[in-house]
């Protein structure tokens, strides 16, 4: 492998951007806003779709929301990225003038939607039968109950998986090399073709990763203590998932 | 946009998509196998007691779900070679990398099936006479098995989807396989369409299977 030569980043790659360090924060800026508008999009979908997969008394909104989950989890998001980029486009003419960004924006946050739904529908799940019965009890209307009684709860009690969701939005944003949108993964190859400094490339990248991981665990630990319910523990919850 | 789903015949899946699938099944055999063979020995790592062993362990596990898959693949795509001293292909650096990735993954999982077991079973066993390993086992890892046998396959399906991305260093899976089959023919969108049903059918009917299974085997306490 040779030497170290972390003077790399000081040379001028050949185009708009003076030196190699200022495109790679240039990539990272990309990383960062394909994650953070992918994790709004995320959260507005799977909040409506989780919250109806949990409505009573309509089992056609449930099922949608179901099959919704289903769809969006059962594809690879490289295989649902190339579709919004590829196909949706050609099949919608609306969306053919959509820039890059926004289609893969769309494709991360549907992806991830799908799963926020899951843990917010065992979130709500997880509440006593008692709490709706209670908002139903006081008069609420189901909009209002939701609102005022379930939802408050419910989010608190999926602040553990939104975490690591919210970090694994960012991991996945990396899949958007594959349609040269110009991320941390994309700079990573092109970067290291043109230099031959390879090693250097992937090591820079890789430490931007782990410290935008640890930034957002400290963020949401932070969210978790500023909302934490005084006297209310929330079971943690296991498993997998990337 | 018109599709044209015809070019899709025997031929096209034999010569094209076989290959990828039978490439994309091994590598989640292996990487599963594999994955919860060293991640069980992560897992045991990281609860053994003994700071020498738990610390790797963690910063191991921790390091690797930190990172995002695809950078792993690039990183050992360029280190594996070098470690063995010959040029290697990206189907087998992909074999490695999900190993190696996975067993961060699987450790996590086997680390809670093992804590979910009741004290009281780890005591019973040492009242018995039975050594550590003899207590692992015979008494603890079968039951943590058992317990977590839905949430190790439904990681597997997860791995078989990320499978997907070999496509980072141009391993030929069951995706490169629609995608060189679509370039071919000129008929990109219907490839990947086409990609994303075979996908779908697979991972939905092997979910589906996970949820019978936990209902059948779920220990009644």
């Amino acid at each position: 492998m040779g030497k170290w030569d972390w003077q790399v980043f000081l040379e001028d790659p050949g185009g708009k951007i003076p030196t190699y360090w200022q495109w790679l924060v240039s990539a990272w800026g990309w990383t960062v806003s394909v994650s953070l508008c992918s994790l709004v999009v995320a959260l507005v979908l799977g909040s409506l779709v989780g919250v109806i997969r949990t409505l009573p008394d309509s089992p056609w909104l449930v099922r949608f929301g179901n099959a919704w989950v289903e769809l969006f989890r059962n594809v690879p998001l490289l295989v649902q990225i190339f579709l919004w980029y590829h196909v949706v486009p050609k099949m919608f003419p609306v969306m053919a003038g959509l820039p890059p960004f926004i289609l893969v924006v769309f494709a991360l946050g549907f992806f991830t939607s799908a799963r926020i739904a899951e843990q917010l529908r065992s979130g709500i799940q997880a509440l006593p039968k008692g709490q709706r019965y209670a908002g139903m009890a006081v008069g609420f209307t189901t909009p209002q109950y939701y609102r005022y009684v379930i939802l408050p709860m419910a989010y608190r009690i999926i602040i553990p998986p939104l975490t690591s969701e919210s970090m694994n939005i960012f991991k996945n944003s990396s899949v958007a090399f594959a349609v040269s949108i110009p991320e941390m993964i994309q700079f990573a190859m092109q970067a290291g073709e043109e230099t031959s400094r390879v090693t250097e490339m992937y090591m820079a990248v890789t430490v931007l990763y782990v410290i935008s991981a640890m930034v957002i665990n400290r963020i949401m630990a932070w969210v978790e203590k500023r909302v934490r319910v005084p006297g209310f523990v929330v079971a943690g919850t296991g498993g997998g998932g990337h | 946009m018109n599709l044209d789903l015809t070019f899709f015949n025997w031929a096209v899946v034999s010569s094209f998509l076989l290959k990828g699938l039978y490439f994309s099944v091994f590598l989640t055999v292996v990487a599963t196998l594999g994955g919860i063979f060293f991640g069980t020995l992560l897992a045991l790592m990281r609860l053994s007691g003994k700071k020498w062993l738990d610390v790797p362990a963690a910063i191991y596990v921790n390091g690797m779900r930190s990172i995002p898959l695809v950078m792993v693949i690039l990183w050992f795509f360029l280190l594996v070679p070098n470690i063995i001293g010959r040029p290697i292909g990206p189907e087998y650096s992909a074999v490695i990398t999900f190993v190696a990735f996975e067993a961060a993954y699987f450790s996590e999982i086997m680390r809670a099936g093992i804590q979910s077991i009741p004290r009281g079973q780890v005591f019973a066993g040492m009242a018995v006479g039975m050594t550590y390993s003899q207590n692992m086992k015979l008494v603890i890892l079968p039951q943590a098995f058992r317990n977590m046998l839905p949430v190790l396959l439904t990681q597997t399906i997860i791995l078989f989807q990320d499978t997907s991305l070999v496509y980072a260093i141009g391993a030929y899976d069951l995706f490169k396989g629609f995608d060189t089959a679509g370039k071919n023919f000129g008929r990109p969108e219907e490839a990947y369409l086409a990609a994303a049903v075979v996908y779908f059918v697979l991972c939905y009917s092997l979910s589906w299977l996970v949820k019978r299974l936990h209902k059948k085997i779920a220990i009644i306490r």
